[in-house]
């Protein structure tokens, strides 16, 4: 072996191509031993939360929270969704399941439709005042959220939409505005100018050039908004018990009436298992979109 | 008859004045080129007759029509850019189609047309292609086919060839000079290759800051630049400036020597003291020749340059840096001594206070 790769005249013993790497280098040891640490650091709290939310009370009751369940059962998981008791009524997360569903969908298109629209006229049509509008957008994305709560509610009363879905569609769309105009503004600049002005010289307009042209290279952008907007609107709790009544709460503000119910015995099983299903539709969106996100944010959000 | 007039266009982007009092008048079927050094302004002017830049002060007519307030795809022009712009998700088809279904022109009068443009460029095999999977030069062409199907009256270039490697770039060259003679519309070139200027051009405009310095004949800006800036500019390598004074008698004198101009096509009656004689390595002729030149002195050389075809010679004459040309097949060496000398009916004479022309 050792006297057969050495084929060719020419060579002379000593280094010779790759140089080999040691797996176990200093630099390997701290690279991976930091990520171990932190990956334990974040997947421990959800593996005790699984873990608990498979146990019966009387086993969490013998007190160790990292023993895995002896008993396996899916009595809480059931109970969390269906029938655990929140205030009033007593039919589980279902019920904020659907609220948050239907807040969050189409707060999402909407504030991300407009969004786009509004980044596109920015970076693209360089129209009158087009910088002060920009600069009070910013500015926007700066103003804590609290001083505005009243406000808000004085106006979505004058709207009569205060205490509806429809109110809370509005203050996400509001609310999301100056990051997500940010975001594409800065996504649609850092396209190719000409590719714009070539549009115009093919007579296309403001309309034809944003669906024909920049929608469609924009999707790594979208991913992002989408994802920004579902995570942040799904686990938005502010706006949720401000702006609507008990029986159209979502999902984040069911949760807290079960877990920090007073009446009864804490269901340690219940709570956990509540709040792994309300955070389940995030994660789901970032499994299932992760890589287009990391690429969209390279694209849009750190470039331009 | 005129085509493009464009009549004391100002532009200023804030404060900035970019184009300034700017005046042209190009004629049907003339190829012009702007020519000038980055950030001179040629792409604005291009983009303020393209209508995709609105004009600070001043008119831009188009066949006649005043179209200074007309959207782009009313102006009868077509464009290629630099970075080819295609668009990225359009097969090759749907580009050139693109504009031609903004205008809703009928589907087999575009097929027509489409047809028509892809023989002419020769892109038909590619049609079904996206750009990604064209080559640079495959690009280009379908850029130049997209101005192409709208059937415009004018064609405007920005620096086309300029993404290209050279040899690519020569080939494109020749292949839009055969366009131009095959389809006699008026083109208006971006360029800072001043090969692709001369070759191309029936006019060339040299702009610096914005003004027209020059607006003439390859040949005219050439042979007569009509300011110091233009005589500089053009040439590679540069044109001999030689520092003097013309003298009582009408002589140029600069240190110890003496140049008669009375064989000088003076185009003023001004006769400076102070003045800046230029003459063009190419123009100059040295050895046993130089002697039955007008002019002729010594010169010590510096460094020899061969380049195939010719060799540029790098001297010093009268302690001044002087480089003329030779054939390639000569052979001089650095250290030598040789007499170099030129005709100065072939040189330019300028005013070193106004820089213009004498
Ligand atoms: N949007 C803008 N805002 C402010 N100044 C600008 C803008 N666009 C261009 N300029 C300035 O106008 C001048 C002319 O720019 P232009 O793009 O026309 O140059 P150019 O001659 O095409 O140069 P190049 O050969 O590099 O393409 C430059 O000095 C540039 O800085
Ligand atoms: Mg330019």
């Amino acid at each position: 072996m050792t006297d057969a790769a050495i084929v060719s005249p020419r060579l002379e013993p000593g280094p010779r191509g790759q140089k080999p790497r040691r797996k176990l280098s200093r630099r390997n040891i701290f690279l991976y031993g930091t990520l171990i640490v932190v990956a334990v650091y974040y997947l421990l709290p959800l593996y005790v939360m699984v873990v608990t939310s498979l146990k019966g009370m009387p086993e969490i009751r013998l007190g160790n929270i990292f023993a895995p369940p002896v008993e396996i059962t899916f009595e809480p998981w059931v109970k969390a969704w269906a029938t655990a008791c929140t205030g009033l009524n007593c039919d589980g997360l279902s019920r904020g399941f659907w609220n948050s569903v239907q807040i969050t969908v189409p707060s999402v298109m909407v504030s991300i439709a407009i969004a786009s629209i509004n980044g596109y006229a920015l970076a693209n049509w360089r129209f009158k005042g087009a910088d002060v509008f920009f600069t009070i957008l910013i500015f926007g994305a700066f103003i804590p959220y609290q001083v505005m709560l009243y406000p808000i509610v004085i106006l979505l009363r004058e709207m009569g939409l205060y205490g509806s879905l429809w109110g809370l569609v509005v203050v996400h769309t509001i609310f999301g505005m100056p990051i997500l105009t940010l975001l594409f503004r800065n996504y649609f600049t850092s396209l190719p100018e000409e590719l714009f002005k070539a549009a115009r010289v093919d007579g296309a307009g403001f309309w034809g050039i944003f669906f024909k042209i920049m929608l469609p290279m924009s999707l790594p952008i979208f991913v992002v908004a989408i994802i920004l907007q579902v995570t942040g609107i799904w686990n938005d709790f502010l706006f949720g018990v401000v702006y609507t009544k008990p029986d159209i709460y979502p999902m984040t503000v069911q949760l807290n009436n079960i877990v920090n119910s007073v009446q009864g015995v804490k269901e340690y099983n219940v709570n956990m298992a509540a709040t792994i299903l309300t955070g389940l539709v995030p994660l789901i969106v970032y499994f299932i979109s992760g890589k287009l996100f990391v690429r969209g944010i390279a694209a849009g959000a750190v470039k331009g | 008859m005129t085509s493009v007039s464009i009549k004391d266009l100002c532009l200023n982007f804030g404060t900035v004045q970019v184009l300034k009092n700017l005046n042209i008048d190009i004629d049907e079927g003339e190829f012009l080129v702007l020519l000038g050094p980055s950030g001179c302004g040629k792409s604005t002017l291009l983009n303020c007759i393209a209508g995709l830049l609105e004009v600070s002060d001043g008119q831009i007519f188009i066949k006649g029509n005043n179209v200074t307030w007309e959207e782009p795809k009313d102006r009868g022009i077509g464009m290629v850019f630099q970075s080819y712009a295609l668009y990225p998700q359009m097969s090759v088809e749907g580009n050139l189609a693109f504009g031609l279904k903004n205008a809703r022109v009928p589907k087999d009068d575009i097929a027509r047309r489409i047809a028509n443009a892809a023989e002419v460029l020769q892109i038909e095999p590619l049609l079904k292609r996206k750009p990604a999977q064209l080559s640079g030069g495959q690009r280009q062409r379908v850029a130049i086919g997209r101005a192409l199907v709208r059937d415009v009256d004018v064609f405007l270039f920005d620096e086309p060839l300029s993404n290209l490697d050279a040899k690519l770039r020569a080939e494109l060259r020749v292949e839009i000079k055969r366009l131009h003679h095959r389809l006699k519309n008026t083109m208006i070139y971006v360029t800072h290759d001043q090969i692709e200027a001369l070759t191309l051009a029936d006019r060339i405009a040299i702009m610096r800051s914005g003004i027209i310095q020059q607006l003439a004949s390859p040949h005219e800006i050439y042979n007569r630049p009509v300011n110091l800036y233009v005589a500089g500019f053009m040439g590679s390598p540069g044109m001999n400036f030689l520092d003097g004074e013309i003298d009582d008698s009408g002589a140029f004198t600069f240190g110890g020597m003496q140049i008669p101009l009375d064989r000088y096509p003076f185009s003023t009656a001004d006769r400076p003291r102070q003045a800046k004689f230029g003459i063009r390595p190419e123009h100059v002729v040295c050895g046993a020749a130089a002697d039955a030149e007008p002019f002729s002195a010594e010169a010590d050389i510096e460094v020899v340059e061969p380049m195939g075809a010719d060799t540029l010679v790098w001297a010093v004459l009268d302690g001044r840096e002087f480089r003329f040309r030779v054939d390639g097949q000569s052979e001089l060496r650095s250290g030598e001594k040789i007499r170099v000398g030129f005709d100065p009916a072939r040189a330019s004479v300028f005013d070193a206070t106004t820089e213009l022309r004498l």
